[in-house]
Formats: C-alpha cells, sequence, structure tokens
C-alpha cells in the first residue's frame, strides 16, 4: 500500500488539532460573568466551552483510529507510510520529525480516549475559570500526543516540557487544599530531573551532529562514536533520571502521591493514564533501545528498584486512609511492574510491559474517575467516610467491581494479560525477581478487595451516605468506554499484541554491533530473525552520521 | 591606517543624539503653563529610536566590516547585531515609561533624552575599535543611566539608588581606565589591533598586561554584574524606576558584553589560557550567587536583580567556550534576555501603579483572574527565563551550554543546569502566585494603556519568535562572531 495524503498527514493532525482547538478557545468570548452561591466565577459562555473542547477532542479520536487502520502489522519499528520529516531550525539541525511504531501507536490511542472521557468526567465540578481549564488540557494533550511521536530528540524535548506547564497549572488552579504545593513540586522534581536529559541530548547532538532519534540511534548502535566509551554510562543516567522520576521509580515517586491526590480528577485521570506512562516509553525507547548494553549493565539495580517499587507501592495503599491516595500508590506499584518488564530483556517482558501501560491507563483512569464522583458527592477521600454504599449506589459499586477485578488481574480482565507476560518474562530473566514481583499481585489483591469491602459491603453506617445519588448518565457515559475496554482488552489481547510484539521486539533486539551480535544465545534473539534496527529500514532522509 | 570618515559607520548614533537634543531644546515649551505632559517628547523618542533601528537594517544591508574614523569605528555585523539590540531595548523601555511617568507624576523630558544619549553610549561600545574610544562610550552610557536611576527624586530609594550606581560605578570605570594606562605603557597602543599585533608578535609577554587585563577585566565584571562584582546591583535595581532598571538590566549589559568580547577576544586573544580561568570562576560565582539570592527575595524588583546576575553568569560560560559558535551564543542570549527581561520590568513598571507600591511578590496574587493579559505575558516572560521550550529563553541557554560542552567544559555546563533547574523555582513562584493564589482586592489594577501594552505584546512576540524560529537571529549571530574573531 502505498502512503496516501492522509497517512502522511494523520500524525500532524492528531497532535495539533487538540492545540489549535485551545488556540481559539482563547480567542472565543468568555460570555456575561456571573457568580455561584460559592462564590465562583462562572461565565455565560462556559457550556460552550466544554462543548467544544470535547469535540475537538472526540474528533482527535477519531482520527487518531486512522492509525491502527492503516498500520503496516509486518513492519517492526517506525512505520515508513505515516513519517513525517520537516526542516524546523537550521541551526542547530532540528526537524519536525514525528513517526509511529506499535507501542507509541496505541499510547497515543490511549490518550485521545482518555482525554474526553476525562472532560466528561469533570464536566459539573470545574469550579470556576471553565475556559482557561479547557484550553490547558487540550494543550496538555497536544503535548502529551508530541512526546509519544516526536523522532527528533530535540523536539521530543520540547514536548516533554510543554506537558509540564499545562498540568502543573491544572493541579495548581483547579486543584484540592494544598495544590499549590503539589503543584510546585511536581513541576520541580520534572523539571530538574529533565535538565539531566537535556544534557544528554546536547553531548549527543555535539557528537553524532543530529538529533534525529534514528540517526542517534544507528551511530550509537554502530559503536562508532568518539567517546562513548566514557560517557555512555552518564548518557544512560541523564535519560534514566528524567524518566524514573515521571514513571515513578522508587525512590523519586514521592511527588506523585501529593500531585494525585491534588489534582482535580481529569488531571488525575491523564496523570495516571498518560503522564507516567511517557516515564516507562522513554525507558524503553531511549534508555534500552539507545544504550542497549549499559541498560543491560544497569538492570539489576533498577529491577531491584522497581521490586522495591512494587512491593512499598502495595504496602503503603494497603495502610492507606484516603481513597485517591490509595490509588495513587497503586499506581507505584503498578509501575513498578512495567519497569521490570522492560529490563527483564525478554520478549515476554517487553509485551507484558506495553501491554500494562495501556491496562493502567484504562483501570486506574477509571478508578481515578471513580474516586472524583465519590468527592463530588461527599467532598472527601477519607476511607472511614464511606461503607455501605452498594446500597444506595448499585450501579457505581458494579463498575468500581469490574475495575477492581480489572486492576488486580483477574483473569478474563486486561490487567491479567499484562502481569501474567510481565510476569513470566521476569522468571525467565531470573526467577527470583519473578518470585518477589509476584508478591505484589496479591498485594494488590488485598488493597484493592479490602479496599471494595470497605467502602461498598457492611452496614450504611453514616446518614449522610443513605442517599447519595448514583452515578448518573453523563458519568455512566464517560465510564462505560474505560469497563469496556477493560474486557475488551483481556479477552482479544492479539489485536492490541500484533502491532505491539514487533516492535518491542526491535527495541530489545537493538543491540550495539562490535559486541552484540555474538551474545545471540538469549531466547529473543534466536526467536527473532529481525536485525536491530538500522536506518536504511525506516529513514527517509539521507544525512551523514558525524559532521 | 584609513583615515577616510564614513559618516554612515555612526548613523544610530547621530540620529539618536540629534533627536536627543532636539527633545532638549522642546522641553522647555512644555513648562508654559502648568507643567504640560511630556508624552509627546516620549513619543519623539520613540520614533527616533525606530530612525535608528531602521538606520541599523541599512548598515547590515551593506556592511562588510568597514573601518572608519581612523580606526576608531568598525562598522560589522558584530557592531550591528548589538546596536540592533540596545536600540530596540530603549525603544521598549521610551514605550512603558510613557505612561509611567504619568502616573509617577514625573514631568521631564530630559528622561527621554537621556534614554537615547545612553544609547548612544551603548552602540558605540560596540563599535568602537580603540580603547580610549570604548572609554567614552562607557562613560557615555554609564553617566546617562546613573541619572536615570534617581529619577524618582522623592523617593529616598531612589537616590540612594542613584547614588550607590555612581561611585561604584565610576570606581570600576576607573579600574578599566587604570588598565588601559597600563596596556597602552605595555605596548604603546590604545587601538584593539594594534595591541593584538604586538602582543601576537612578541612571544613574552610582559606582566604590565597581565595586570592590565586583570584590572578591566574588574570594570567589565562591574557592568556586566557578574558575581564578585555585583554586590550593587540588587539595591541599584529596587530604587530605580522601574522602566530604567528594564533598560539598564538589558541595554548596558548586552553592550558590556560587546565590550568584554571585543577586548578578550579581540586584544588580548593570544592571552586566551590566561583569562579563561577567570571566566570560568566568574561564571560559576554569578550563576550560583545570583540563583540563591534570587530565591529569597520577596520583591520583584529585587529578585529580577539576582536573576540578571545569574543570566551574566550563563553568558559568561558561552565566552568561556571560547569558539565562535560560544560568541554567537553570548550575542543570542543577550538579545533574548533583552526581550524578556524588558518584558518583565514593563509588566512591573504598569502594576507597580503610583509610587511604585505593589513591588512585592505577594501583590501579584490573583493577577491571573484579574488581568489575563498582563499575568499571561508575564508568564510568558517568566517561563523564557526559566528556559523552557519554545521560548527565545530555551535556545539562548541551549547555545550556551551546547558551545560549553563543544569546548569540555563539563562542569561549568553541569553547574549552569543544576543552576538553571534552581532558577525554575523562584520564577515558577511568581506564576504560582498569579494563577493559583487569590488576590486581595486592595491591590488596585490599572487598565493596560496602549503603549504599555504594545511593549509587552513586542517583547512577548520577540521572546516566542526566539524560542520557534531562531535561526535567522542565530546565523546573524554567527556571521557577528566571525567578524569579531576576523577583524
Amino acid at each position: 500500500m502505498t502512503p496516501t495524503g492522509m497517512d502522511r498527514f494523520a500524525l500532524t493532525a492528531i497532535t495539533f488539532l487538540p492545540a489549535v482547538a485551545a488556540l481559539l478557545l482563547m480567542l472565543f468570548p468568555r460570555g456575561h460573568k456571573q457568580e455561584d452561591e460559592h462564590g465562583h466565577l462562572l461565565y455565560g459562555n462556559d457550556q460552550a466551552f466544554k462543548y467544544a473542547a470535547l469535540f475537538a477532542s472526540l474528533i482527535a479520536f477519531i482520527i487518531s483510529l486512522h492509525l491502527p487502520a492503516h498500520f503496516d502489522y509486518h513492519t517492526a519499528g517506525f512505520q515508513p507510510r505515516f513519517s513525517t520529516d520537516l526542516l524546523w531550525i537550521k541551526f542547530p539541525e532540528i526537524h519536525y520529525h514525528l513517526g509511529v511504531d506499535g507501542i507509541s501507536m496505541w499510547l497515543v490511542i490511549l490518550t485521545t480516549f482518555l482525554v474526553p472521557l476525562s472532560i466528561l468526567i469533570q464536566w459539573n465540578s470545574i469550579h470556576g475559570r471553565v475556559k482557561e481549564f479547557m484550553v490547558l488540557i487540550l494543550l496538555l494533550e497536544t503535548a502529551m500526543i508530541g512526546v509519544f511521536l516526536a523522532l527528533d530528540l530535540f523536539l521530543f524535548y520540547v514536548f516533554w516540557e510543554a506537558t509540564l506547564i499545562p498540568m502543573a497549572l491544572l493541579i495548581g488552579m483547579y486543584g484540592h487544599e494544598r495544590r499549590v504545593y503539589a503543584a510546585v513540586k511536581f513541576f520541580l522534581y520534572t523539571m530538574v530531573a529533565s535538565v539531566f536529559m537535556l544534557g544528554s541530548i546536547i553531548w549527543l547532538y555535539l557528537h553524532v551532529g543530529s538529533f534525529d532519534y534514528i540517526e542517534i540511534q544507528a551511530a550509537l548502535l554502530s559503536g562508532k562514536i568518539p567517546g562513548i566509551d566514557h560517557a555512555a554510562l552518564w548518557l544512560f543516567l541523564g535519560f534514566f533520571a528524567a524518566f524514573a522520576v515521571k514513571v515513578p521509580l522508587f525512590p523519586f515517586h514521592t511527588w506523585l502521591p501529593d500531585a494525585h491526590v491534588e489534582a482535580p480528577t481529569a488531571g488525575s485521570v491523564l496523570l495516571a493514564g498518560v503522564l507516567l506512562k511517557m516515564g516507562t516509553y522513554g525507558l524503553m525507547r531511549f534508555n534500552v533501545a539507545l544504550f542497549p548494553e549499559e541498560a543491560r549493565k544497569h538492570a539489576p539495580w533498577i529491577i531491584t528498584l522497581a521490586i522495591i517499587g512494587i512491593i512499598y507501592g502495595a504496602l503503603v495503599a494497603l495502610v492507606q486512609p484516603n481513597l485517591k491516595k490509595l490509588v495513587a500508590y497503586s499506581s507505584v506499584s503498578h509501575l513498578g511492574f512495567v519497569v521490570l518488564g522492560i529490563f527483564s530483556f525478554t520478549t515476554a517482558g517487553a509485551d507484558g510491559a506495553v501491554y500494562q501501560m495501556l491496562n493502567h491507563g484504562v483501570s486506574t483512569g477509571a478508578l481515578f474517575m471513580l474516586c472524583g464522583m465519590i468527592y463530588d458527592r461527599r467532598h472527601t477521600f477519607e476511607i472511614k467516610q464511606f461503607g455501605g454504599l452498594a446500597t444506595p449506589m448499585p450501579v457505581y459499586a458494579i463498575i468500581f467491581l469490574i475495575i477492581t477485578l480489572s486492576s488486580i488481574g483477574l483473569p478474563l480482565t486486561n490487567g491479567f494479560v499484562g502481569e501474567f507476560l510481565v510476569l513470566s518474562g521476569a522468571f525467565q530473566a531470573k526467577s527470583l525477581y519473578g518470585a518477589l514481583a509476584a508478591t505484589g499481585v496479591i498485594w494488590s489483591a488485598g488493597y484493592m478487595l479490602w479496599l471494595y469491602q470497605r467502602t461498598f459491603y457492611g452496614e450504611l453506617t453514616l446518614d449522610v451516605n443513605r442517599r447519595l445519588p448514583d452515578a448518573t448518565m453523563r458519568e455512566k457515559v464517560s465510564l462505560f468506554p474505560l469497563v469496556a475496554m477493560a474486557i475488551i482488552m483481556g479477552l482479544f489481547s492479539p489485536y492490541w499484541m500484533q502491532a505491539i510484539d514487533p516492535s518491542s521486539r526491535a527495541v530489545n533486539n537493538a543491540r550495539v554491533s562490535t559486541m552484540g551480535i555474538q551474545g545471540t544465545t538469549s531466547e529473543t534473539m534466536t526467536r527473532n530473525s529481525a536485525p536491530p534496527i538500522v536506518r536504511s529500514q525506516i529513514t527517509n532522509h539521507q544525512s551523514p552520521i558525524t559532521r | 591606517m584609513n583615515a577616510s570618515i564614513h559618516y554612515i559607520t555612526i548613523l544610530p548614533e547621530l540620529i539618536l543624539s540629534v533627536v536627543g537634543i532636539i527633545i532638549m531644546l522642546a522641553d522647555p515649551f512644555f513648562d508654559a503653563p502648568a507643567g504640560r505632559s511630556r508624552k509627546p517628547l516620549g513619543w519623539v523618542a520613540f520614533f527616533g529610536t525606530l530612525a535608528a533601528l531602521a538606520s541599523c537594517f541599512y548598515q547590515a544591508a551593506l556592511s562588510d566590516g568597514s573601518y572608519s574614523f581612523f580606526h576608531m569605528i568598525r562598522m560589522d555585523a558584530f557592531s550591528v547585531f548589538f546596536h540592533v539590540v540596545v536600540i530596540s531595548v530603549s525603544a521598549l523601555a521610551v514605550l512603558s515609561s510613557l505612561d509611567y511617568l504619568e502616573t509617577q507624576g514625573i514631568k521631564s523630558g530630559e528622561y527621554y533624552a537621556l534614554i537615547l544619549f545612553a544609547t548612544v553610549g551603548m552602540g558605540l561600545l560596540s563599535s568602537a575599535m580603540e580603547l580610549v574610544m570604548l572609554f567614552i562610550a562607557l562613560e557615555i552610557s554609564s553617566i546617562s543611566t546613573y541619572i536615570l536611576a534617581g529619577y524618582r527624586r522623592r523617593f529616598a530609594a531612589s537616590s540612594e539608588s542613584s547614588l550607590k550606581y555612581f561611585l561604584l560605578g565610576s570606581f570600576a570605570t576607573a579600574f578599566f581606565l587604570y588598565g588601559i594606562a597600563l596596556i597602552y605603557g605595555a605596548t604603546g597602543t590604545t587601538n584593539i589591533s594594534l595591541i593584538a599585533q604586538a602582543l601576537h608578535v612578541h612571544g613574552h609577554v610582559s606582566a604590565l598586561v597581565y595586570l592590565a587585563l586583570v584590572l578591566m577585566f574588574v570594570g567589565m565584571g562591574f557592568k556586566v554584574a557578574a558575581a564578585p562584582f555585583h554586590v550593587w546591583t540588587p539595591d541599584v535595581y529596587e530604587g530605580a524606576p522601574a522602566p530604567v532598571v528594564a533598560l539598564m538590566s538589558t541595554g548596558p549589559k548586552a553592550a558590556a558584553f560587546a565590550l568584554l568580547l571585543r577586548v578578550l577576544f579581540g586584544a588580548f586573544g593570544s592571552i586566551a589560557a590566561w583569562w579563561l580561568p577567570l571566566i570560568w570562576i566568574t561564571a560559576a560565582l554569578s550563576m550560583t550567587i545570583g540563583n540563591l539570592g534570587a530565591l529569597l527575595q520577596n520583591n520583584v524588583k529585587r529578585m529580577l536583580a539576582y536573576s540578571s546576575i545569574a543570566h551574566a553568569g550563563y553568558i559568561l560560560v558561552a565566552v568561556a567556550a571560547r569558539r565562535p559558535e560560544g560568541i554567537a551564543a553570548v550575542l543570542f542570549y543577550s538579545a533574548s534576555y533583552a526581550a524578556m527581561n524588558v518584558g518583565a520590568f514593563a509588566v512591573a513598571s504598569h502594576f507597580a501603579s503610583r509610587g511604585e507600591k505593589y513591588v512585592s511578590i505577594d501583590d501579584y496574587a490573583g493577577l491571573g483572574r484579574r488581568s489575563p493579559v498582563l499575568a499571561a505575558t508575564l508568564t510568558v516572560f517568566m517561563l523564557s527565563l526559566i528556559g523552557i521550550p519554545l521560548t527565545g529563553g530555551f535556545f539562548a541557554k541551549f547555545y550556551v551550554f551546547t558551545s560549553a560542552l563543544a569546548s569540555n567544559l563539563v562542569w561549568l555546563t553541569v553547574i549552569g543546569l543544576v543552576n538553571s533547574a534552581i532558577a525554575a523555582y523562584y520564577y515558577l513562584r511568581l506564576i504560582v502566585v498569579m494563577y493559583m493564589k487569590e488576590g486581595d482586592d486592595s491591590v488596585e489594577i490599572v487598565p493596560v494603556p496602549v503603549a504599555v501594552a504594545t511593549s509587552l505584546l513586542l517583547a512577548a512576540g520577540l521572546t516566542i519568535y526566539l524560542g520557534v524560529a531562531p535561526g535567522s537571529v542565530l546565523a546573524y549571530a554567527g556571521r557577528a562572531a566571525h567578524d569579531l574573531l576576523r577583524f
């Protein structure tokens, strides 16, 4: 199939449609001013802004479905038909280079899928400044999609930093009591860590003469960059710092509970659903695929941190009195699984890691929505304040149950597929890793089911809870797609895997040529004949590796 | 030696001087019945700067490095670049002064004339090729800014600022002059090209030259507000009128960097190994002291003062790289710093209102809700000062650290990167206060007048332009660097 005009334009359209919508919203007048009974500022056109943002994000979602429909499932690595490569700045030579592979495609769709839902769930609980809220969320969407699609390291950095501002503002302007503290902490943690990544990117640029991901990868894997022997470790750590904070990997996770608890619902959904995946995506795309030797050398301690995160996150979640904080710590635990899968360097592990990223987006996204719904009703996250909620809110309870089961990885739900693959990868790598990580599954069943029991079963102890309204139509509409996906992705995982598997193998198979090829005894190499990704496969522009 | 006189090489200075003199002459007529507003004179000054700017572009079109006035003036890409920067800065400063002077009740036409004269000095600093000429240019620009700093006569802080600036500044220029005297003693010339030749020809360099270099370095370090010669900065910035601070934190700084580049690379290029450590230390100190100092400030002007020390440090990192890309980075940094800092001060000077009442960071609470335009533009400037992508500040830092890494200044780069991360905190604080804190409505916000709005939009537009399409400016900066090294 030859690429059509739509193919070439698709990535740009998906990326920038939300930003264009945001700019249009900025120019649109607010309408007449009024104040509600709580003193929040409302404007006449608030509803219009909500519908417009919802509409724009839905269009972006629909366009993004073009990707799986026209995806070439026989190609590992980046899809030539979708790639866009234009010169943006002459010196230093920065390209507007977007590309997509099986990993980033699904992460992009996860993003476009979650944004309209998170707008919908926040519909009535934006207290004032609706216009800014919608603008920020759309700008955030553009930045997030850009992170997954950028194939120019500079462009990647631009999008990476660009996610920071709207997210920090969303937390700081619309969050709960300690929002300012949480927003600043979030911003500074990520900012400080990404400075190290910038250092690595500049080093690579100076020694490779390009920001292009494909060119840099080819140069790194050829092992011919002068001075790389001494620098490789530092470059690896530079990238690692930025991504480890974002994931967040224990012990860099302390920003996460604050940011999550204080963020408005939509913010939490996107933070957990997408922003954390930027970290794990970065680990795969940069740390593993660019520095395969370093990644393998340092896998033991990274896996150790991941396993500590799995267990620590689960244990802290177990004792949390605060519903939202519990879900936040469960994220630390779940993301530990993803990192474990990535650094197990097995096909199963990598596939499972990518699948688990999507699952976590779906199930934790839904959990945060559910948290937001109960907060809208009761204005508290204290688990003690609930109990017996199944009686007044049966639909809510059922949705919560399905999502809980998906989150703990019950067979037939999406969580099972991901966790199973990651654990089997971990056992292949070292049985100790698998054994320790498997306890995480037990812990997660523990804290989630216990949470469920405390919240929904038993007697209705508090009178306030007696007349809580059940999920409204709007809330059902925003949750139903996630519930459906949790089950569909559990039943039909091969549909996703056909795109993920070749790409994650390509990531694992990237090896430095001088030493990599001899050591092909590992299971991944023998089972896969695909050569390491080389630029000839993908690039459509020629420029020298070193200038 | 080429004895020809081409007035074209000093065309911007001629225009600025003539307009300045016209303003001085016209000023008394405004005193007539009861002290009329000097706004028309401000507009004259503004159009004067525009004309000077246009003449710079005219120069750019034909300049390929021509000497004039007995080798005292050189017109090349380097001088044109800095002329454009300093003249744009004074144009924006004039714009944001127009209404500022009205609110502060300052009725004076010389104010505008002084801005123009200061600009003449700054312009000459980038085109003079002769140490005595450079000294005179330095004095023209400094003396005008000393006076401008004291313009809020009724406030002790302003007079203190002016006096402090004057005393310490005079010391600094005296150091510089002493250096010139010694270098004349050592080489028998004050012409930069001849000094370079003299140093190059003799294998042995006398101790006098080193002493002269150090003395001149002290003087220039003061002018760029680099640590450890920075102590005057916070007090002077705090007391001086906000639009004047906008001017003097960017224009003279850029011009002083032009001087520094000219002296170090032009005259002392052959003994670079000797002055590099000085630059290294000054850069590291300035970044660290500036940023740590700024963390503790509650006054916006003082905060920006410390931040300007830190930015001088970043620029010095590029100087320390000692390569053409580094010089281009210095130029690019000066330009983008000028855009964002003038913008930030334009917001501050408008917001401060009568008697500069509102200068504490807490006063900005709720600005995001109460004046979205002011808050949004200030956010752009703060993000640029942090160095967030898509703003000029990002590319400026990017070029600086790229050139430093290319010269293997790994530690200086690490110090710089850590510093830019620290700096994020205090700039961010202002954004947080504007958008996330509820303001107290007693802080009155005057609607933004046209002149201020224009200067804000111009500054914000330039900041974003430099962040999205830095290519052409950087290319010209590269040419300028080439011209500086070639002469």
